[in-house]
């Protein structure tokens, strides 16, 4: 086995460029939906009322017990097989509403309730580590619940829980590349379409591990520089040398 | 079709896929464990490589460790599968113990994969570890006079183990349900049984059901296991 780095160079990473974007939209848009389904699901969690907590620990355990390919082929294949027998009149739903025909709706589906599952139980420990005192700061000024959850609960956990958020958007990044088994062709899928066209394994599988390896790299500054943003207060103060405060 | 109906499909032997799913779980545990024990000693060795103090070597394993972490383990198990079969057998052909004709054992590609993977996450885990011993103990040891494998082998790695459990347990339960991605490249575990047995009867939500509760039973199983072995890890540590 000879590798052709012509190839790699010339067919496979042109092909592989071009199928970023929507590896991009499928972390984008599953990852917006997962953590905004994530947000109900922490609050669930850490409720007293054992109607809320149990569905809500149920969901988490189910989401991060069991394997997301499993997840993705139950919710591809078994919702496919629900759709399928549906009519409307005399009209089967999947001709009324074509676009439950591809693969990418699912995908995003699946990785979305998989993030809210994950996210969520990240979110729920970062809710409990809300300063007691800043949310008795809110009561004394007199906001109600909602207002204390929305203005200061969930902004100080959301940057509580930031740096776990980034690692997790990365693992999302990299699943994304599961929606490849269910004939989305993101950027791993592309790989594969053109490994069993050109029986080229190393030069496509390669190419993709490159493509990969750049994503979560840029990803990972991009991500840094957001938590050093939402952080400022953070930071550390500049250290000016004694020398210069120090009167002469 | 009637839940009654759905249930017989169930059945052990030839009218049923019981067996198959027993089987299926069964190959999921053993390929777990067997991909888990390769990726422990690759840890150690990584951590090892991390923490010699070596340029060279924390290089290398600074290496593994970040290609791993950034590349889709789906692509790396296909990747290692295909490119790691066909070097083995280069390899072994190079050696003269094998002929032309050998084919290397699709299992032992998949472990050798799974346990690459792996290997870098423990590699992490296992270097906190030894990190998080106090040095006065491997000074004490040091002057004992007690050369460098028995420092290892009584004062480094049973200290180690005990800050490694979580970390190791957190990588175990990844390991039984990243196990379902081989599914891709050939049928090896339960996934495969599902996928083989939804596609024949067209029930796919029933059997990617079913593959869904054996894995979380066996999330659910190894849980309570590793909280018993945190436990009794830690057993002789004073609590706060």
């Amino acid at each position: 086995m000879t590798f052709d780095l012509v190839f790699m160079l010339q067919d496979v990473l042109p092909k592989l460029i071009l199928a970023i974007p929507l590896s991009l939209f499928l972390v984008a848009s599953s990852g917006v939906i997962g953590n905004i389904l994530a947000v109900p699901v922490a609050l669930a969690r850490i409720s007293h009322n054992p109607l809320l907590w149990m569905p809500a620990y149920g969901f988490i355990l189910l989401m991060r017990g069991t394997p997301l390919l499993i997840q993705i082929y139950l919710i591809y294949y078994g919702l496919g097989q629900v759709f399928g027998g549906i009519t409307i009149g005399d009209q089967r739903l999947m001709q009324v509403l074509p676009f439950l025909k591809y693969g990418l709706w699912y995908a995003i589906f699946a990785l979305a309730i998989n993030t809210a599952g994950y996210s969520g139980e990240i979110l729920r420990g970062a809710i409990l580590a809300v300063p007691h005192g800043e949310i008795e700061a809110g009561k004394a000024f007199g906001m109600s619940k909602w207002k204390i959850f929305r203005r200061i609960t969930l902004p100080r956990a959301v940057r509580i829980c930031l740096p776990a958020m980034s690692t997790e958007t990365i693992l999302l990044l990299k699943a994304t590349s599961l929606a490849s088994t269910v004939t989305v062709y993101e950027v791993l899928g592309t790989a594969q379409f053109i490994r069993q066209q050109s029986f080229r394994v190393y030069e496509t599988l390669i190419g993709a591990a490159l493509v990969y390896i750049l994503l979560v790299f840029v990803l990972t500054r991009l991500l840094n520089w957001l938590e050093r943003y939402l952080n400022k207060d953070r930071e550390r103060p500049v250290s000016v040398p004694l020398a210069q405060t120090a009167k002469p | 079709m009637e839940p009654r109906s759905l249930w017989s499909l169930m059945a052990y032997g030839d009218t049923g896929y019981g067996d198959e799913f027993l089987r299926g779980a069964f190959l999921t545990i053993q390929l777990s464990v067997c991909s888990y024990i390769v990726a422990f000693v690759l840890g150690l060795l990584g951590a090892g490589a991390k923490l010699s103090g070596n340029k060279i070597l924390y290089r290398i394993g600074d290496l593994y460790t970040t290609l791993v972490r950034a590349v889709p383990e789906l692509l790396l198990i296909i990747l290692i599968f295909y490119a790691g079969g066909s070097a083995i057998k280069a390899l072994l052909l190079n050696i003269g113990l094998v002929g032309e004709d050998f084919q290397v054992n699709a299992f032992a590609a998949v472990v050798v994969a799974l346990g690459l993977i792996y290997g870098a996450y423990l590699t992490d885990v296992l270097r906190g570890a030894i990190q998080a011993i106090p040095k006065g103990q491997t000074e004490a040891a040091r002057a004992y006079g007690m050369h460098a494998p028995m420092r290892f082998r009584r004062i480094i790695f049973p200290q180690m183990i005990r800050f490694a459990i979580p970390g190791m347990g957190n990588q175990w339960l990844n390991i039984t349900k990243d196990s379902s991605l081989v599914s891709v490249v050939g049928a090896f575990e339960l996934v495969s049984a599902a996928k083989s047995a939804a596609s024949q009867t067209k029930e796919y939500l029933f059997f990617y059901s079913v593959g869904a509760a054996c894995f979380l039973m066996l999330t659910i199983v190894s849980m309570i296991v590793l909280q018993h072995v945190e436990r009794r890890a830690s057993r002789g540590v004073r609590r706060a």
